[in-house]
C-alpha cells in the first residue's frame, strides 16, 4: 500500500493548478516526495505510529467548499477566518480578519517576495516527507504579517473546516506567520470537525505552519486539533525565534483517527523564550503522536515545555520531546515535562524525552512519567463523600485542566473545557454554569 | 453517637493504636491531647477509612452502625467528617466543583433534595463568608496555593456545608493567627447542637478557652491514658505528659 499511497498523493499534487511563482517549490516538493519511502515501524521517529490506515484509503483532491461547517466559539473576541476544504471562504470570514492576511493566490509581486523569503526557509530541511508533500501541492495559503511594533488587539482565529461525506479527500494547507520587531499577536489555528453530521469524515489534512517571531516580538499560538474522529491529521509547525522574542504555544490533540504533529522550535539569535504546553486525550482507537524538538543554537535562551496526556479505551499516544543544546548555547535554561495517565489497561503511551547537551554551562531538566492518580488526593475526595469512581474522573480531568487554566483566553477555555470533560463522561453543565455565575 | 471499643490499628506493620476506647454522646465535645506521634491523626485516619491504616482489632460504631467496613465515602455520607491536619492540594480540580460534588453526594444519602447551582452558590458564598475566606477561593484549585491558615478555613467551610453528625478536627487550630482562631472557634460553636458531636485534637489549651469541651482525653502510645473535664487541659499545660502512665514513649507498658 505504501508505494501506491505515494503515487496517489503525487498524482494529486500534480493535478493542482499551480501558481507560477511557486512552481519551483512544487517541483522540489514533488521530486522529494517521489523519492520518499513511507515510514514503517522500523523508521526512527515513526516507531509507534503506523500509517497503515491512512494508506488504505483512496483520497481525491479536495472538492469545492460549499457546505463546510465551521464551529463558532461563543464569546471569543477574535478576527475569524474560515478555510473550507483548504480554500479561504471569504464569505464566512470577518472583513477585518481578511485585512490581516494575504492569500498566496492574491499576493502582489512584493508580497510574493515576502512569502518566498519565509516559505520553506523556516522549515528548512527539518520536515519529513509530509512537509515535502505539502510543498509539492502548494498552490495557495495564508500569510499573516504583523508589522513592526503593531499589537493585534484580538486573536486571529483561523478555522480549518472540511465538509463531511463519503468520498475521502486530501487537503494541504499552508500558513505563514511573521511577526516583525516588537509586535505582538495571538493566532488560533483551529482544525475543526463537523459535529452537526453523523458518519464519516475521513479526509486527510496535511498542514504546515511556518512562524517567525522577530526581535522583541511575542506570539501566543494555540493549535487546536479537534477534527472528526474519522479524519487524518498530519501537522508540521516550524518556529524561528529571533532576538529576545517570545513564543507561547498551546497544542491540543483531541481529534482524528490518526494525528501526527511535529513541532520544531529554533532559538536562533539569543534571549528568546519558548513556553509550550500541550494536552492530548485520545479515546477509542485514536492514535496521537507528538514529536517536539527545540533547538538551542545560541546562548541565553529558555524553554519551558509541559505536555500531558490521558489515554482511554484502546487509544495510543506517543510523545517524543527532544531538546538539543548546541555547543554555543551556554546559559540555556530548559525544562521539559511529560506526564501521562492511562485510564485502561488497553490504552498505550510511549514517551521519550531526549535531552542532547553539548554545552557545559546550562540548566536542564526533563522528566517523563506514566502516573497513577495520587492516593492522598483520591482519599481526600472520598472522605468528602465523593465515590472512588467520581474521584478518579475529577482527578484525571484536573490533571489536564491545570494546563487549560493557563490559557489566557477565558472564552476559549470555557469552550474547550466541556469538550475535554466529555471525554471523561462528565456532566459539565455544572462547571460551565458555576464559572458563569461567579 | 460514636462508640470506639478496644480499637487497634497498624500502619506499615507498625502498631499505632493499641486498644483505644472512647465513647462520645450526641452533642458532646471531646478534646484529645497528647504527645507528637501518639496516634491522634492515626485515629482520625482510621475512622475516616484511609487506605494503609489497617484495623487489627476492636470496633467503631457511628449512630449504631459499624463503620469500619465501609468505604471512606460511605462513612462521609453517614455523617463522619475529618478536618485534616494537612489538607492536600489538588491542582486543576476546582474547589467549587469539588464542594458541589461533595454536598450532592452527602445530601443524596441524607434524602435531602439536590441543590441546583444557584442555590449551591448562594450557600457556598455564605459559608465562605462565615470562615472569612474571599469567594475567589471557590474558583481556585482545591487548596491550591492556599496558605496554611486558608487551608484550615477551607476545611471548616467544608464541614459547614456538609453538616456532619461527627466532626473530627485534627489540629485545625495549628497555624492559625489569633483572628482566624476566633473565626474557627465561632464556626464550631455555631455548629454545636444536641445532635452533633466533636472530637477536637489540639496541642493548645488556648483553643479550649474558645471551644469549651465537655471532656478532655490524653492519647499516648495508642491509648487513652487519662480522661477528665476541661480542667485537665490546664493541668497538662502546667505539667506536660511525663507524669501520666504511658505518657511518653518510654512509659511503662
Ligand atoms: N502513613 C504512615 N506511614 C508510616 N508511619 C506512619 C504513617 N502514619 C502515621 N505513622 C506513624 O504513626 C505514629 C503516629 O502518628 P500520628 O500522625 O497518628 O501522630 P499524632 O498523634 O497525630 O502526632 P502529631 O501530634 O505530631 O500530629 C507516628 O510514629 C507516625 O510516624
Ligand atoms: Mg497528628
Amino acid at each position: 500500500m505504501a508505494a501506491e499511497f505515494i503515487a496517489q498523493q503525487l498524482e494529486l499534487a500534480k493535478g493542482i493548478s499551480p501558481l507560477a511563482w511557486l512552481e519551483s517549490t512544487n517541483e522540489r516538493g514533488q521530486q522529494a516526495f517521489a523519492e520518499a519511502t513511507l515510514p514503517t515501524r522500523k523508521t526512527e521517529d515513526w516507531k509507534y505510529t503506523s500509517l497503515y490506515n491512512l494508506t488504505e484509503i483512496g483520497f481525491a483532491n479536495s472538492a469545492p467548499h460549499a457546505q463546510a461547517h465551521a464551529p463558532v466559539v461563543p464569546g471569543l473576541q477574535a478576527n475569524r477566518l474560515v478555510v473550507a476544504n483548504g480554500e479561504l471562504d471569504t464569505s464566512a470570514s470577518d472583513a477585518a480578519a481578511l485585512e490581516l492576511v494575504v492569500r498566496f493566490r492574491d499576493a502582489r509581486p512584493e508580497q510574493q517576495e515576502a512569502i518566498r523569503e519565509l516559505l520553506g526557509n523556516v522549515k528548512g530541511e527539518r520536515g519529513h516527507l509530509f512537509a515535502d508533500l505539502n510543498d509539492a501541492s502548494i498552490n495557495d495559503g495564508l500569510f499573516v504579517l504583523i508589522e513592526k511594533n503593531q499589537r493585534l488587539e484580538h486573536p486571529l482565529h483561523i478555522v480549518y473546516a472540511n465538509t463531511a461525506g463519503d468520498a475521502p479527500f486530501t487537503v494541504n494547507t499552508r500558513l505563514l506567520i511573521a511577526l516583525e520587531q516588537g509586535s505582538e499577536a495571538t493566532v488560533i489555528e483551529h482544525y475543526a470537525g463537523d459535529d452537526t453530521v453523523d458518519g464519516k469524515q475521513n479526509n486527510f489534512t496535511n498542514a504546515v505552519t511556518e512562524i517567525r517571531v522577530g526581535d522583541n516580538a511575542k506570539l501566543v499560538h494555540y493549535r487546536l486539533q479537534l477534527m472528526a474522529e474519522s479524519a487524518f491529521h498530519i501537522g508540521g509547525t516550524f518556529i524561528d525565534l529571533q532576538r529576545d522574542s517570545r513564543y507561547e504555544g498551546f497544542h491540543l490533540g483531541l481529534g482524528s483517527a490518526l494525528t501526527r504533529n511535529d513541532i520544531i522550535v529554533n532559538h536562533n539569535v539569543g534571549g528568546s523564550h519558548c513556553e509550550m504546553n500541550g494536552v492530548y486525550v485520545p479515546q477509542n482507537k485514536q492514535v496521537i503522536d507528538f514529536h517536539t524538538c527545540v533547538e538551542h543554537k545560541v546562548a541565553h535562551c529558555t524553554t519551558d515545555e509541559v505536555f500531558r496526556g490521558i489515554m482511554n479505551d484502546k487509544a495510543k499516544a506517543t510523545f517524543n520531546g527532544r531538546i538539543h543544546i548546541h555547543p554555543d548555547a551556554q546559559k540555556t535554561l530548559a525544562e521539559l515535562s511529560n506526564k501521562n495517565l492511562l485510564l485502561t489497561n488497553t490504552a498505550e503511551i510511549n514517551t521519550k524525552p531526549e535531552l542532547e547537551i553539548y554545552a557545559d554551562d546550562v540548566q536542564c531538566a526533563h522528566g517523563a512519567t506514566v502516573a497513577q492518580l495520587e492516593e492522598k488526593e483520591r482519599f481526600y475526595l472520598q472522605s468528602r463523600g465523593i465515590s472512588a469512581a467520581d474521584a478518579e474522573v475529577m482527578l484525571s480531568f484536573g490533571f489536564i485542566n491545570e494546563l487549560l487554566n493557563s490559557l489566557n483566553d477565558e472564552a476559549l477555555g470555557l469552550w474547550l473545557r466541556p469538550q475535554l470533560a466529555k471525554r471523561f463522561g462528565r456532566d459539565d453543565d455544572l462547571s460551565a454554569q458555576l464559572s458563569g455565575e461567579l | 453517637m460514636i462508640e470506639i471499643k478496644d480499637l487497634k490499628a497498624s500502619v506499615e506493620e507498625k502498631d499505632i493504636l493499641k486498644g483505644l476506647n472512647l465513647n462520645i454522646g450526641p452533642g458532646e465535645v471531646h478534646a484529645i491531647m497528647g504527645p507528637n506521634g501518639a496516634g491522634k491523626s492515626t485515629l482520625g485516619n482510621v475512622l475516616a477509612g484511609r487506605e494503609g491504616y489497617e484495623v487489627t482489632g476492636g470496633s467503631a460504631t457511628l449512630n449504631g452502625k459499624d463503620i469500619l467496613d465501609l468505604d471512606p465515602e460511605e462513612r462521609a455520607r453517614e455523617g463522619l467528617f475529618l478536618a485534616f491536619q494537612y489538607p492536600v492540594e489538588i491542582p486543576g480540580v476546582s474547589n467549587l466543583e469539588f464542594l458541589k460534588a461533595s454536598v450532592d453526594a452527602v445530601r443524596e444519602q441524607q434524602g435531602k433534595p439536590a441543590l441546583d447551582s444557584v442555590q449551591f452558590l448562594k450557600l457556598a458564598r455564605e459559608k465562605c463568608k462565615a470562615v472569612n475566606l474571599d469567594q475567589s477561593f471557590l474558583k481556585r484549585g482545591v487548596n491550591e496555593g492556599f496558605s496554611g491558615g486558608e487551608k484550615k478555613r477551607n476545611e471548616l467551610m467544608q464541614m459547614m456545608l456538609l453538616e456532619p453528625s461527627l466532626c473530627i478536627l485534627d489540629e485545625t487550630d495549628s497555624g492559625l493567627d489569633i483572628d482566624a482562631l476566633q473565626v474557627v472557634a465561632d464556626g464550631v460553636n455555631a455548629m454545636r447542637d444536641a445532635n452533633r458531636s466533636f472530637i477536637v485534637v489540639t496541642h493548645y489549651q488556648r483553643l479550649l478557652d474558645y471551644i469549651v469541651p465537655d471532656y478532655v482525653h490524653v492519647l499516648a502510645n495508642g491509648r487513652i491514658v487519662k480522661s477528665g473535664g476541661k480542667e485537665l487541659a490546664l493541668e497538662l499545660e502546667e505539667k506536660g505528659y511525663g507524669w501520666l502512665e504511658n505518657g511518653n514513649e518510654n512509659g511503662a507498658e
